[in-house]
């Protein structure tokens, strides 16, 4: 037997083990049939399906059904709270720093180097901050395999 | 269990303007398929249950750009999927064993004649540790047609492969099952 028809008889020893065979592929099936070889795979593999037709998938406890969709209206709602609660602190946080370095700003008695070290520091964190802001953009916008790689 | 083929365009319509309730009578339609799906990639009850309701969020969050004319369950098993692979992916990378989850598999049937019926009892259970044992991916497929029945053509849908694709490795997945069983006996 060739690689060419060994594939064909593979499928379509599959498409008769799920009762797939269509038409002419019947007599074509039980053509490859006559020979030893494809009759013990086909013996060998029709074994494996009915033994694997005697189990079934574990089933959970009958309440998980109840609660399923609670679960998730509530992962839903947290999910939002979450989103509020971290752009309310990021809102909150922005306005505290801009008063305390327009305070040192305008403090005549705070040495130059500590306004100048805080004005480095706001510069830099605002700068990773837009950096790591822009990368999520832009890997979300262009990353097609997001769902998958990440 | 197998999503019946169902037309959710109007349920979804109403999922699109808004109506939350809408979405509940979605989610519990889908609940079930939705978790054993999951459980068969995963094999285990809570990472199933999880990983299942999160894609019902990540749904929710995107169903305003889904074509509401389009099969509901096969976009989500997609989005399942995805969060699935990743999720075993985490677990590969804690080495987390997967016989040390959820029995995933019961009996379906048992036979009237006793002395047959302890051959099939001893089969069953190498089969039973033999699909535990197989790869994710090859266990996919197999549960895909053997227990929730669905067909080659939906089969190609829902994972995004060409007819041939799926024969082929639902080929390679019985055979490596069939060699386990062998090395058994």
């Amino acid at each position: 037997m060739t690689a060419m028809e060994r594939d064909r008889f593979r499928m379509l020893m599959m498409k008769a083990l799920d009762c797939e065979l269509a038409g002419s592929e019947h007599s074509e099936f039980e053509n490859f049939l006559r020979e030893k070889e494809c009759q013990q795979e086909w013996h060998a593999f029709r074994k494996v399906k009915e033994a694997t037709m005697d189990l079934k998938l574990s089933e959970p406890a009958p309440e998980v059904w109840d609660g399923y969709w609670k679960g998730v209206y509530n992962r839903t709602e947290r999910g939002i709270a979450w989103v509020l609660v971290t752009l309310g602190a990021a809102v909150l946080f922005a306005w505290g720093a801009i008063e305390f370095v327009s305070a040192l700003w305008a403090d005549s008695q705070a040495p130059l180097i500590v306004k100048v070290g805080i004005f480095t520091l706001a510069g830099g964190l605002f700068l990773l901050f837009f950096s790591v802001i822009r990368e999520r953009w832009f890997t979300s916008r262009h990353d097609k395999y997001k769902e998958v790689q990440r | 269990m197998k999503a019946a083929v169902r037309n959710d365009e109007a349920l979804i319509r109403r999922v699109q303007a808004g109506e939350k309730d809408a979405y509940g009578e979605l989610v519990r339609t889908y609940q079930q398929p939705a978790y054993y799906s999951a459980l068969a990639l995963l094999g285990s009850h809570d990472e199933a249950m999880d990983c299942s309701q999160q894609a019902f969020i990540r749904a929710w969050q995107a169903i305003r750009r889904f074509d509401a004319g389009r099969s509901f369950f096969t976009w989500y098993y997609r989005i399942l999927r995805n969060l699935c692979l990743n999720r075993l992916r985490d677990r590969a990378a804690q080495a987390r064993p997967f016989s040390a989850m959820t029995p995933l598999f019961d009996v379906a049937a048992t036979d009237d004649d006793p002395a047959r019926d302890t051959d099939r009892a001893l089969l069953r259970d190498r089969v039973r540790t033999a699909l535990e044992a197989l790869r994710s991916e090859e266990r996919e497929i197999i549960v895909l047609r053997d227990f929730d029945g669905y067909s080659y053509a939906e089969i190609a849908d829902l994972l995004e492969m060409p007819h041939g694709t799926v024969m082929s490795r639902l080929y390679y997945a019985r055979k490596h099952l069939k060699d386990m069983l062998e090395d058994m006996t």
